[in-house]
């Protein structure tokens, strides 16, 4: 089987992209002085976290799958992160 | 007071997955009138799971599972893989008493869970999909009811049954935020491939299927495993790994998924296949540690939300916990709406009902198992160890055989592991698992 990028997987996915509101927000502060940035870059599935060449952790939010893996190991402060708003986000025909 | 005096529902349920649902089910079933809301669009559209269901709970709640739920495959093969790069080791284990009465079906859960809420809409229950719960309402440290958006919905008692990220169960002090070892991440795709290919691939007949738990090499030395369950027309392919191992060893968690699926024993399963979804999902690992309070005044937690989930090294269950969960549950409430009095007093039979039943006894059975499945070497070295002992009894390489016992000896003996460690390992799997 043909190996697909976490993109090209997501692109199978069917998602209601939340236009007026992201459902995460990253303290860049916390997120840097705690190592946090780096965790969730690694650990986030979907790749919604990327770090940026000046250091900073920039969020895809419409990619997100939801898990909460992000928010368990995030530090006290580094992350908010709440499920989207009804209706929005993936939404899945297989599960 | 013990009971608001004119709620809008008797009971409202947080969460249209299978520990929501059944409860609904069973409270519209008693005579009550129930709320459910559901925050995706449809019923099921936020759910995952890896894809196994243990099926005889559900068949007690649904006498008519078997024949009309949508469920994809009765499990009767089970496949236990210790994998290492060049060499795999497995029990083959295929029963056909797994399939009469059904043991375990494959599952995928937008399909169920619409099933299962279509249900509970013809016990009675009402539905609200697309609507996502803020926060639970309280009134002196009692909760009345939840609010979503601008509307307030007030009911006697609350089920929690917002799956395992629990935010309803955390917020009402229920639950704290879990240590990394109590939580894992499953990474899964549903990749397409016609029956017949799944059938000839995994030896199967008919709507027969197979599931494989895979540990060692898969997960690049991470605690955790890999599965492949087979579906009607899909297979269900993934990981999952432990979050304090995998942040330890600072891993990417796709690399070790890629890793999983180019497998050279795994990847032969999945040739011509066409990946349909992509999804992940939080797994809670912890066992009976990590179920604290389930019942306040006003409410009761119910499912993943409750840290219902178990993995006991060869079957991993989370959604027949969440049914007997949520038929405790049901029945619990029944009795405390009949009482008139809701309070966390009233609710407390929820917990009583759910540790006489398979879910708490279970728990309590393999409260050793999470501790047992943390040890490193489960997850690479003893694989190693049964591929080498095998390998220098199939490898005739014209050198004179020596007896099994010998190979074994040498192979122990070149393994970082000890003698002692086998032999407490042993002694604590027998008593863990």
């Amino acid at each position: 089987m043909k190996p697909l990028s976490v993109p090209e997987r997501l692109t199978k996915n069917r998602f209601l992209l939340d236009e007026e509101e992201s459902h995460i927000e990253v303290n860049q502060e916390i997120a840097k002085a705690t190592g946090t940035g780096k965790l969730l870059v690694a650990c986030c599935p979907a790749h919604v976290y990327a770090e940026e060449p000046d250091g900073t952790i920039s969020v895809e939010y419409a990619a997100c799958l939801e898990c909460g893996t992000c928010l368990a190991v995030a530090a006290p402060g580094a992350l908010k992160w709440h499920y989207p708003r009804g209706g929005f986000g993936v939404q899945f025909r297989e599960g | 007071m013990t009971q608001t005096a004119e709620p809008d529902f008797e009971v409202i349920v947080i969460g249209g997955g299978v520990a929501g649902c059944v409860a609904a089910y069973q409270l519209a079933r008693q005579g009550r009138s129930v709320l459910l809301i559901e925050r995706g669009e449809t019923p099921g559209s936020k759910n995952l799971s890896g894809g196994v269901l243990y099926s005889r709970g559900m068949q007690q709640v649904f006498p008519d599972f078997g024949t009309e739920a949508p469920v994809e495959r009765r499990i009767t093969r089970n496949y236990i893989n210790f994998l290492n790069a060049d060499s795999s080791v497995a029990i083959d284990y295929k029963d056909a008493r797994l399939a009469d009465p059904v043991n375990a079906v494959t599952v995928l859960r937008a399909k169920l869970d619409a099933w299962l809420s279509e249900r509970c809409e013809e016990a009675g229950a009402m539905i609200m999909p697309g609507v996502r719960v803020d926060r639970v309402l309280t009134e002196g440290g009692r909760v009345v009811g939840v609010q979503a958006g601008d509307d307030e919905l007030r009911a006697h008692v609350v089920v929690a049954a917002d799956g395992v990220n629990s935010f309803i169960a955390k917020e009402a002090g229920l639950r704290q935020k879990e240590p990394l070892n109590h939580l894992a991440v499953g990474v899964k795709s549903v990749i397409s491939l016609p029956r017949e290919t799944i059938e000839q691939r995994f030896n199967l007949t008919g709507d027969e299927g197979a599931a494989l738990a895979v540990v060692g090499d898969c997960t690049q030395g991470v605690g955790g495993g890999g599965f492949l369950y087979t579906n009607l027309d899909s297979l269900s392919v993934g990981i999952v790994v432990r979050l304090d191992d995998l942040t330890a060893k600072q891993k990417v968690v796709t690399d070790i998924f890629d890793y999983f699926l180019a497998h050279r024993f795994i990847a032969p399963y999945l040739e011509g296949g066409e990946v349909l979804e992509y999804g992940c999902h939080l797994v809670a690992e912890g066992g009976l540690d990590m179920i604290g309070e389930i019942v306040m005044d006003g409410m009761v937690v119910v499912g993943d939300a409750a840290g219902l989930t178990l993995n006991t090294g060869l079957t991993v269950r989370g959604m027949d916990l969440a049914v007997g969960s949520a038929v405790a549950a049901a029945e619990a409430i029944g009795d405390a709406l009949d009482r008139k009095d809701t309070s966390k007093a009233a609710l407390a039979g929820y917990r009583d009902k759910l540790f006489a039943s398979y879910v708490g006894q279970d728990m309590k059975t393999y409260a050793k198992a999470p501790h047992f499945l943390e040890a490193e070497r489960m997850y690479e070295q003893y694989g190693e160890l049964l591929a080498n002992v095998l390998y220098g009894t199939f490898n005739l390489d014209t050198q004179p055989r020596q007896h099994l016992l010998k190979v074994a000896r040498r192979c122990l003996a070149r393994s970082p592991l000890k003698m002692r460690q086998l032999v407490r390992d042993g002694i604590a799997g027998v008593r863990a698992l």
